[in-house]
């Protein structure tokens, strides 16, 4: 106890004092802890990285323009993914073009207009809950609406089965996300910052326009990237929307039209290789692996980017 | 030091100094100035509720035109929700509710035939943070002129509201700069130059010193005396030194405990001249705030 009693303001006695209670272990281990659960991320990332790349080392080393541009093919040393990047391509195009305004704009709705009703807050859960319906059940979805019901605008040469069934489906599929990470950026602009735009005479729609998107930006970018990325990399969806995993006639087409006919996307070709008995398919799925790392790194590094330039803007 | 600071340092000391003087001689009741040619605001019986707590009631005072005019009382009684009533900033709150009338030049601000959008492009606002765009400096003053759709010269518009906020010779040379890299005190300024921009009659302070060093506060105080020849000024302040520096009018708010529940309701104590508030307050409850003795 630190009294009055002047022993206590000794030197030697104020010098124990300070320098006493030098082990925080509890602290100690706290930290320990921590820096283990880092460890162990860290550490499966580098197992599950250094595993497929020097997998499908043996494939991206000897014929990496043929593996990325060949086609599906029953034999590994000719098989390539060209169709399933042109693929996963249309299907970022479609999440992009659909999730992204549809996502921002309920977004945007709920937070600057809706008012603060049960009904509002009831909307707002059943988002929350749809984000996380398993993907499988999405792709039983698509399959009623975008396969079956509107098959014959989808794909009426393909019975359905098309890349913009699976880019559609898997837009729904990533749009509670998109409406999620967009209403919270949204949220989070400063209630400051709108009064200072109403207090001038500015509109809602030029409050919104004029400050609350431009602040919001990062966010939503960020979060519609991630949900991209989600969408890149889901195989249920697919699979329930039929895409093709033998072989597959002029899916290797960029051309508007080609979007009509079967597809197959880069999910889809893993899951289908990695079931394959012949030794060589465990390379092409490994390099195929590493490939859709590369796209979808590629997708957040551009998001991070974009969000840096924005925020130095504020 | 720029010289306006020091007569501001001095006014400071000979407010203060004065000792508060004793309110016992009987006075007129009506000793307010009831112009109606000079009066940009009435309100009558004006109550606010924020869902079913009453957050003030009756309140029924006028407020002059080209003067200051300033709410006074203790926390949590209302000043700050009676001027956001005034340009119809509680609109924003979506649970705010009013009954009475605010009368601005006779004119009903909470008829339903009226646009709050136009109100607040006459009747602008100060918050009790700077609260300027993330964006340039130039920006933040252009936007309230851009929306009300004006098409002169904005330079211009710039330049005068920047030189009325006295900012202009500090930040004349970054006006492609960010806001948000001034101090305090010129971010305030630059709030107040926004609002001039768009050339409103009326602006509404919310504390506007609260988050500002005695300097900033003095040179805010100085503005406010420059520009209310031309705009009449309604200020919140908790500073009662603030309020009889710069202050025509004083209005004293009180928050009264309401019997059934455990909330607080504002009410209107006493409005009257400045000097007479801190000098002759007629009424006891204003007294012991403007003499220190509680609040």
């Amino acid at each position: 106890m630190i009294g009055t009693s002047p022993a206590t303001y000794a030197p030697e006695a104020v010098r124990k004092s300070l320098q006493g209670r030098q082990r925080d272990i509890k602290g100690f281990a706290f930290r320990a802890g921590l820096l283990a659960a880092l460890l162990v991320t860290v550490a499966l990332l580098a197992v599950l990285i250094s595993d497929v790349v020097s997998g499908g080392w043996s494939v991206l080393s000897t014929r990496p323009i043929d593996f990325l541009t060949g086609s599906l093919s029953s034999s590994a040393a000719t098989a390539g993914i060209g169709q399933g990047l042109r693929g996963t391509f249309f299907i970022a195009v479609f999440v992009v073009l659909v999730a992204f305004p549809v996502g921002v704009g309920a977004a945007i709705y709920l937070e600057e207009y809706a008012p603060h009703t049960r009904f509002t807050r009831l909307i707002d859960v059943n988002i929350r809950n749809l984000a996380g319906v398993p993907s499988v059940v999405y792709g039983i979805l698509g399959f009623a609406i975008f396969v079956k019901a509107l098959g014959a605008f989808t794909g009426p040469n393909a019975n359905g089965r098309t890349v913009i069934s699976a880019g559609l489906t898997l837009a729904i599929l990533v749009l509670p996300i998109v409406i999620i990470t967009s209403a919270e950026a949204v949220r989070a602009v400063p209630d400051s910052l709108r009064e200072a735009g109403f207090g001038v005479g500015a509109t809602r729609w030029e409050v919104i326009r004029s400050h609350v998107l431009p602040y919001a930006g990062p966010g939503i970018l960020t979060g519609t990237v991630l949900a991209l990325a989600r969408a890149l990399g889901e195989a249920a969806p697919l699979i329930l929307v039929g895409a093709t995993t033998g072989f597959l006639s002029g899916g290797d087409s960029y051309r508007l039209t080609s979007l009509q006919d079967k597809f197959t996307a880069m999910p889809m070709i893993i899951y289908n290789w990695a079931g394959r008995p012949q030794p060589g398919f465990k390379a092409a799925t490994a390099a195929a692996i590493v490939i859709l790392l590369a796209v979808v790194l590629m997708a957040n590094a551009t998001a991070i980017l974009l969000r840096n330039r924005y925020e130095k803007r504020r | 030091m720029p010289p306006q600071a020091n007569t501001r340092a001095r006014s400071v000391g000979a407010n203060t100094s004065a000792p508060p003087a004793v309110a016992t001689r009987p006075v007129a009741k009506q000793r307010m100035e009831t112009d109606p040619s000079s009066t940009v605001f009435k309100l009558e019986d004006l109550s606010v509720y924020y869902g079913s707590f009453r957050a003030v009631r009756n309140v029924s005072m006028s407020i002059p035109q080209r003067q200051i005019t300033a709410f006074i009382g203790p926390s949590g009684c209302g000043k700050t929700t009676m001027l956001r009533c005034l340009n119809r900033m509680n609109d924003l709150v979506e649970i705010a509710r009013v009954e009475g009338r605010v009368l601005y030049h006779g004119v009903d601000l909470y008829d339903e035939r009226v646009n709050p959008v136009e109100v607040r492009r006459r009747i602008g606002m100060v918050f009790q943070k700077p609260n300027p765009f993330p964006k340039s400096i130039y920006d933040n003053i252009t936007f309230g002129p851009k929306v009300a759709g004006v098409k002169g010269n904005l330079d211009e518009i710039v330049e005068r509201s920047l030189r009325r906020a006295a900012l202009w010779d500090e930040v004349k040379d970054r006006l492609k700069d960010s806001a948000m890299g001034l101090s305090g005190g010129q971010q305030q300024r630059l709030c107040i130059a926004r609002a001039l921009a768009v050339d409103p009659e009326v602006i509404l302070m919310d504390e506007p010193c609260s988050a500002l060093d005695p300097i900033a506060t003095g040179r805010i105080e100085d503005l406010m005396e420059e520009i209310k020849t031309d705009y009449t000024i309604v200020i919140v302040t908790h500073n009662m030194q603030q309020a009889a520096r710069v202050s025509d009018m004083c209005a004293f708010f009180t928050a009264e405990v309401n019997d059934h529940s455990d909330t607080r309701t504002g009410i209107l104590v006493e409005v009257d001249r400045t000097e007479t508030m801190f000098s002759n307050p007629q009424d006891e409850r204003t007294e012991s705030y403007v003499t220190g003795r509680f609040g």
